[in-house]
């Protein structure tokens, strides 16, 4: 990306972050039950968004690379996969944030929570095998089967895990007949979870940059040791 | 060479190598039976509570040594550039890792029953559901766990610190079928609850990684 388009791209990103902090901190009404902890929801379910958002670009990065071996797709594959695992973070720590005040708990074992922190295991590992492979060809190719791994893992993992029964709210956005939001609420959630996807494709780019730049650099000291 | 064949001349080869070294059965069984140690040591348990436990237990158990034997599967053929004679055969890939999946099988298996009797004395164990289910549990989560491992174990071959690696990828994809066997296993040993779903999505995950091993397994060892 062009460093002007890069800037603006940032700014861009930035503001509506911004906006989006303002109206979940003080535009959004105050929930009847849960009070101001309820807030950090606008933050939650959005990043639980991207996340998969994030996770299935991988796979289909993966399996394209897998059949056309282009160097381009890998570099996407490992930003989308580190993307993922930064928003899957975030997920696995507002949660807690909002569990103690509300559930009187941290953390407990159960299905949601425990899927999500076995996506995250699996995703880290993606990125561990990385690091441990050298050579760049081989690299992304068995990155790219781990990844398809990975995905085919992730609906066995959350049918594994239904067998415990559940402490999570059930979603509120497209759930059943009884749920639903208060109208600012709703507004307020849609342009975080808009805000928060904005921020994904930046970093996501962002990433790919970089991916492509040290792809290039290893070129270079690779021609640079053979001369 | 046909599929069948290249499986036959393999899985004897790996056996006989087994039977007159004895490397993998002898460093798993030691490994698994200081698990077994350990944790007895580490919980004061009753009959009733072992009986709860045990599932997930022998499973960790099992688990942590079957990384012993993959980790070798692999290496041996490393040896004499065996694995670039296997490349380089006219004979199906495919055959090549199903006899190595079918090798750690079998090496597992005989973990399994020689471990059976020391769980069984050192844990008071008595299955208060019907025996059966535990043999079908043992053999499909054995199988879930020998099917990536040997995949994996080809993954990681030529990798910095492939021993480490091993784990490290495995055992992620496997928590979702350890998670069925130790439920499975548990329900039948406490007669608490069905061991029937779990066996099913079992039988389920061995076909999916099967099958994606299968199909995949030609690129892992091109891409040496």
């Amino acid at each position: 990306m062009k460093p002007k388009l890069f800037t603006i791209f940032a700014l861009l990103t930035l503001t509506l972050l911004s906006w989006g902090l303002y109206e979940a901190l003080i535009g959004a009404p105050t929930e009847a039950t849960m009070g101001p902890i309820q807030r950090i929801f606008y933050y939650h379910v959005p990043c639980a968004w991207v996340m998969f958002m994030c996770i299935p670009a991988n796979f289909v990065a993966s399996v394209i690379y897998l059949m056309k071996r282009n160097m381009a797709l890998d570099a996407f594959a490992v930003s989308t996969a580190e993307v993922g695992v930064v928003f899957c973070t975030i997920v696995l720590l507002t949660g807690p944030i909002w569990g103690r005040p509300v559930w009187g708990i941290w953390w407990t074992w159960d299905a949601r929570l425990t899927s999500t922190f076995i996506l995250w295991l699996l995703y880290v590992s993606y990125l561990l095998l990385r690091t441990l492979v050298e050579e760049p060809d081989r690299r992304a190719l068995l990155s790219s089967l781990f990844g398809i791994f990975a995905f085919l893992d992730v609906p066995l993992v959350f049918g594994a895990i239904r067998w415990w029964r559940t402490q999570h709210p059930s979603p509120v956005i497209m759930g059943g007949a009884n749920s639903g939001l208060e109208p600012t609420m709703k507004a307020v959630f849609f342009f975080s979870a808009f805000a928060m996807h904005v921020l994904m494709v930046f970093l996501v780019l962002e990433r790919y940059n970089v991916e492509k730049m040290s792809d290039e650099v290893d070129v270079l000291r690779r021609e640079l040791e053979a001369a | 060479m046909t599929f069948g064949a290249t499986l036959r001349h393999t899985l004897s080869k790996d056996l006989r190598l087994e039977w007159r070294s004895k490397d993998a059965i002898n460093s798993m069984l030691f490994f698994a039976l200081l698990v077994v140690v350990i944790f007895s040591f580490s919980f004061e348990l009753t009959p009733e509570e072992s009986r709860n436990i045990a599932g997930g237990l022998i499973w960790v158990a099992l688990l942590f040594a079957a990384v012993v034997a993959l980790n070798q599967t692999w290496a041996r053929e490393l040896r004499n550039q065996v694995l670039d004679a296997y490349r380089i055969a006219p004979a199906p890939l495919e055959s090549l890792f199903f006899a190595k999946v079918l090798g750690n099988f079998i090496f597992v298996s005989v973990l399994e029953l020689l471990m059976t009797p020391l769980f069984v004395v050192f844990y008071n164990l008595r299955s208060v559901g019907p025996i059966y289910e535990l043999v079908i549990v043992s053999m499909l989560g054995n199988w879930a766990l020998v099917v990536n491992g040997t995949f994996f174990g080809a993954i990681s071959l030529r990798t910095r610190s492939r021993e480490v690696l091993l784990p490290l990828i495995l055992f992620p994809i496997s928590i979702p079928a350890l998670l069925a066997m130790v439920n499975a296993t548990t329900a039948t040993l406490t007669g608490e609850g069905s061991a029937h779903l779990p066996l099913v999505f079992l039988a389920v995950y061995d076909v999916v990684f099967t099958v994606v091993g299968l199909f995949l397994f030609e690129t892992v060892l091109q891409a040496e």
